[in-house]
């Protein structure tokens, strides 16, 4: 038999006349290549053909222009029902790479593009790893952010390649790094240009090299070692994950420690993961985010040059996030001295993130100071983010109107004013849309794209694909105060205040929360967010009949801000509060403080300002980091009452 | 009588940055990329459109040899805008303007991005002859023993003293004169005293920082560093320049006993200018409204030793082909690389002798009012980034015309080595 006689659907494989067998994963009607359960069945069948009649060596690789694998099919987790199924999901994988590991010819992943999960285990079972050096190619085992754990070796075979402190790191937070860093740590064996990708794979794999061996250190901590390496990793996680929120970090710890990273050696432990409701919840917001990301393909449209009116820290952050992503940007504000801090800023963001001298020079080179507005008139988006004031905005939006292209998006990132009060003075009101980032923009995923009655629908389109271009999550949402996020913040936070008037520590009110799973307490965020703007916003939302919390208007009366002050509710030290150790929580506080979210959330879907349960929860969790694991406040709301 | 004209369309420069014994905040291609992105996006067309990038230099550090690629990728012109340098020291940035004609008018190009940069405060230290060969012994050496041998060979005094690469650039390779001394040359020869050019370089000074006050710096955008620094002018110019202060000043180049002191030379500088040239094709395509025209341009060569005249023989050929005199010119521009030089200039056309004997000319050619030259100052008080000050004196040049509603001018340039450039500017 030839093998490549033998029929595959997903896997192609060809022999040279060196002997040589290049198997190419290329799932067919996908773009991308994920380890569903044929894919995973035909590799098995694949195996047993070449024990047949083993070739000289392997070559596996993608036929996919995005990349390798991207893990396994997370389709296919909705089905884990029982606790059998979840066992058999993960014995399928874990057999056959260990089969893989043990193959006698010579095996070698060349991998370009993402390798993630599922495939890194794949790639891990292969005796060599040839990464291509380019910016795409990205390596990890993000598991632990579906709530699960790498179960098909890749808990065994990562830490004996790295060592454990390392793996270890990569696996629990699940965090993924570039061919270089692949190549650094040991997990490559080799990191090459495209060029001589084919020829570097077929060298090492015929070199008869065996595998680097791991330092005797790294040896020693992968060995009688493990005890102490893991539990400086429990408290590495215990810092930024509860046990009881997120179970899965710590199995993985366990898995390693006690059990070679054998899931199936603690098949208790696979269920308490698996079928667990983090797991299923964690699994529904990637779905979420999916789903975002799809409101970006509903048009062509690609902009080239941006153009950002407003140098504060808005305007000036969202300028260098375009350039970072690779846009043309320019940035206009009253003179060169009010553009020049938000340069500032950039240039040492850019100074510590990225480590090439070129690609920097070329993100300052793209990020250009515009105080006389030139760039305005040939944008392909043109955002407004100066300051909150009606009259404002109205008379630069009348006079950018009339500047920029026909057929550039005219977008406002105002967060209290809506789109109809400001769109009147346009020639086509219509062509107006919001395009609402968070602070800081280059760690807020989340953008709201908003539209009012009669806003041109190709304009949201637009600014749905220009989000989704600069790596942004779009959420569609109708102009209304506070359109999603904020409107639903509003009220939590308020109840947090009111907590505070009846004599909760806000130490205690912030703790509640943090211990509900928030990524930071609501007092906290009324700091950050400035007391002058939740004064503000607080009359705009609530309406002016409405008292101000007692603790907010007392600490605003005497002049404190919040962090930007160094004094709200908290002192700040170096933009660090100094907090008092927190109370005892009282019972019941975490649910109060929370209602009013989940019914703001609630009255949002109704009022139709966020289309659907689903996006609310999305753009809750994006947008405010509510506890990811518990699925977004109306799906917890629904656990809670089913 | 000339050729057809080129037009100038607009331009742009950055502030003229003294250099201060360290290298300074901006590499010489970062200097043209600022003002060279900030003068393409106010522009009707895409830098993409641009026919070719053409950037004099004349000392481009060793990782942007070819500069004018660099840049032009820098700027966002794409792969196939190409990209190139032109070097003629002191007038790089000018010959960057006459390669953009000579392209235009032989209908190679139509659009062209074209200036000069320098970033003196970069020039390189050199190892010495000596050291560069005992770095290839050290190189060869292939045992411990063999690099031992070689080490030992080394002498400390050749390795803690490099060459100046900015004192190579400032010295004529042939007569072996420092620029300076050819300018001592010409105030011997024409009898220009101390007093002489230091007044005329406070006056650079006044004239500069009258100018700015007038607004007529609108060429200049600023800078910023990565540190936020704002650099929005020219930061040479001096408000407490006086006779009394530059009187105290010991001469540099022939010491103790010449005349030319740093005060009354040009400064050692970094800066970047541009222009945009085109054809009446691309003024028509593109709907632009240029500035002005550059309708002659000439080159001379002279004595290296009396390289500062070199305006006096570029000038004077075109003021022959269009049948003027130095007062039918409105405005002039000659770049004070240094007082004695630019004085040396105007005393050769006052005199019959230098004109009958090196010019062709029947007499003295007369007085060029110096009410009418560098009106906003010049290098001494703004700076001369060499392959920089061509491009900026021509655009200056256009600006003064259009603000004085003036319609001629030449603008002239002295070059190392004993060569002039200049051309002739006519608003439109």
């Amino acid at each position: 038999m030839h093998m490549k006689d033998r029929i595959y659907t997903n896997w192609r494989c060809e022999i040279g006349a060196d002997g040589l067998a290049w198997v190419t994963l290329d799932k067919p009607g996908e773009s991308t290549n994920s380890l569903s359960s044929s894919v995973i069945d035909e590799l098995a069948r694949l195996l047993d053909d070449f024990e047949s009649q083993p070739p000289k060596a392997v070559i596996f690789r993608s036929g996919k222009a995005a990349g390798f694998i991207a893990g396994a099919d997370i389709g296919e987790f909705s089905g884990l029902d029982t606790a059998e199924k979840g066992i058999e999901l993960v014995g399928r994988g874990w057999h056959l790479f260990n089969r893989l590991a043990s193959v006698s010819y010579p095996t070698l992943a060349l991998v370009r593009g993402h390798c993630l999960g599922g495939g890194l285990e794949l790639a891990l079972a292969c005796r060599h790893l040839l990464v291509v050096d380019e910016p795409s190619t990205r390596l990890g085992l993000p598991e632990v952010m579906l709530g699960i754990f790498p179960g098909w070796g890749g808990m065994l075979r990562l830490p004996e390649r790295i060592g454990p402190q390392a793996a270890l790191d990569l696996m629990l937070t699940g965090r993924t790094i570039d061919a270089r860093k692949a190549k650094r740590l040991g997990l490559a064996d080799e990191c090459v240009p495209p060029r001589v990708m084919d020829s570097a794979a077929a060298q090492l794999v015929s070199s008869g090299q065996a595998r680097r061996r791991l330092p005797l250190l790294q040896r020693l901590l992968d060995g009688p070692g493990r005890a102490l390496v893991a539990s400086g990793a429990r408290k590495q996680v215990a810092r930024r994950a509860r046990i009881e929120h997120y179970p899965a970090p710590y199995a993985i710890i366990d898995i390693w420690e006690r059990h070679r990273g054998n899931a199936l050696a603690a098949p208790e432990l696979i269920d308490g993961i698996v079928r667990s409701p983090t797991a299923r919840n964690l699994v529904r917001v990637f779905f979420l985010q999916e789903r975002l990301k799809a409101f970006g393909k509903g048009s062509s449209f690609e902009a080239k040059r941006v153009h950002v009116v407003g140098a504060g820290v808005m305007g000036g952050d969202i300028a260098a996030w375009c350039a970072q992503r690779g846009l043309t940007v320019t940035l206009q504000d009253q003179g060169i001295e009010r553009i020049a801090p938000a340069l500032k800023r950039a240039y040492s963001v850019w100074g510590q993130r990225i480590r090439d001298e070129r690609e920097r020079r070329a993100l300052i080179d793209r990020l250009i100071p515009d105080p006389e507005g030139h760039g305005a008139r040939i944008a392909d988006v043109v955002i407004e983010a100066i300051s909150e004031d009606l009259e404002a905005k109205r008379a630069l939006l009348a006079r950018l109107d009339g500047e920029i292209r026909p057929d550039a998006v005219l977008a406002t990132n105002t967060s209290s004013l809506s789109i109809e009060e400001l769109s009147p003075v346009l020639a086509r009101p219509e062509r107006l849309v919001g395009i609402h980032f968070f602070n800081p923009v280059a760690r807020m995923p989340l953008v709201e794209v908003v539209s009012a009655e009669g806003t041109d629908p190709e304009m949201t389109q637009r600014s749905l694909a220009f989000v989704r271009q600069i790596d942004r999550l779009p959420l569609p949402v109708r102009s209304a105060p506070g359109f999603l996020v904020n409107a639903v913040l509003g009220p939590y936070m308020l109840e947090a205040m009111r907590a505070v008037d009846d004599g909760i520590a806000p130490e205690t009110v912030d703790e509640a929360m943090r211990a509900f799973g928030m990524p930071m307490g609501p007092i906290e965020l009324v700091d950050m967010v400035g007391l002058d703007v939740a004064m503000a916003a607080g009359r705009s939302l609530a309406g002016k009949t409405a008292e101000p919390p007692r603790c907010l208007a007392e600490r605003f009366a005497a002049g404190h801000l919040g962090k930007k002050s160094g004094k709200g509710f908290y002192d700040y030290t170096s933009g660090r509060a100094n907090k008092a150790a927190a109370g005892a929580i009282p019972a019941g506080l975490a649910e109060r403080l929370v209602r009013p979210l989940l019914e703001r959330t609630q009255q949002l879907v109704d009022r139709g300002i966020v289309a659907d349960t689903d996006l609310a929860d999305a753009g809750v969790i994006f947008g405010t980091g509510f506890a990811p694991f518990t699925g977004g406040p109306l799906n917890y709301l629904r656990s809670q009452h089913g | 009588m000339g050729f057809e004209p080129v037009y100038v369309v607009d331009g742009a420069r950055t502030p003229f940055l003294k250099g201060r014994n360290a290298p300074g905040p901006f590499a010489a291609s970062d200097l043209a990329v600022h003002a060279g992105r900030a003068l393409l996006i106010r522009q009707p067309f895409a830098p993409t459109d641009l026919d070719e990038v053409i950037l004099g230099c004349a000392s481009p550090s060793p990782d942007e040899v070819n500069i004018g690629r660099v840049v032009a990728l820098r700027l966002g012109c794409g792969h196939k805008v190409p990209g190139w340098t032109v070097m003629r020291n002191c007038a790089s940035g000018m010959q960057a303007l006459d390669s953009a004609i000579v392209n235009i008018r032989s209908g190679r190009s139509q659009l062209v991005l074209a200036g000069g940069v320098d970033a003196l405060s970069h020039a390189p230290l050199l190892y010495s002859p000596a050291m560069v060969r005992w770095f290839a012994q050290m190189m060869q050496a292939k045992t411990i023993g063999q690099k031992a041998g070689v080490f030992a060979k080394l002498r400390p005094a050749a390795l803690f003293s490099p060459v100046i690469g900015l004192l190579k650039g400032l010295t004529d390779p042939v007569v072996g004169l420092l620029m300076g001394q050819t300018a001592e040359n010409l105030a011997w020869r024409f009898g220009i005293s101390r007093e002489a050019m230091d007044a005329f370089s406070v006056r650079s000074h006044q004239r500069a920082l009258a100018g700015r006050a007038a607004g007529h710096y609108a060429e200049i955008v600023p800078l910023v560093d990565t540190q936020g620094r704002v650099y929005p002018e020219d930061d040479g110019v001096r408000a407490d320049s006086s006779l009394a202060g530059l009187a105290k000043l010991k001469p540099f180049f022939d010491r103790r006993y010449g005349k030319i002191t740093p005060g009354n030379s040009s400064q050692i500088t970094d800066g970047a200018a541009w222009l945009i040239l085109a054809s009446q094709a691309a003024v028509d395509r593109w709907r632009l409204e240029p500035l002005g025209r550059i309708s002659d341009s000439e080159w001379a060569g002279l004595d290296p030793a009396q390289m500062g005249l070199g305006p006096v023989h570029a000038a004077t050929p075109i003021l022959g082909r269009h049948g003027l005199g130095l007062a039918d010119v409105d405005l002039w521009e000659i770049n004070e690389a240094f007082a004695a030089q630019v004085l040396g200039c105007l005393a050769a056309w006052e005199s019959d002798e230098y004109c009958r004997e090196n010019l062709g000319l029947p007499a003295a050619l007369g007085s060029l009012p110096q009410d009418r030259l560098n009106v906003d100052g010049g290098a001494i008080a703004v700076g001369h980034p060499v392959g920089a000050s061509g491009a900026r004196i021509v655009l200056h040049l256009l600006h003064a015309l259009r603000r004085a509603k003036a319609r001629r001018g030449i603008a002239a340039i002295c070059i190392g080595g004993g060569q002039g450039g200049a051309m002739l500017i006519e608003t439109v």
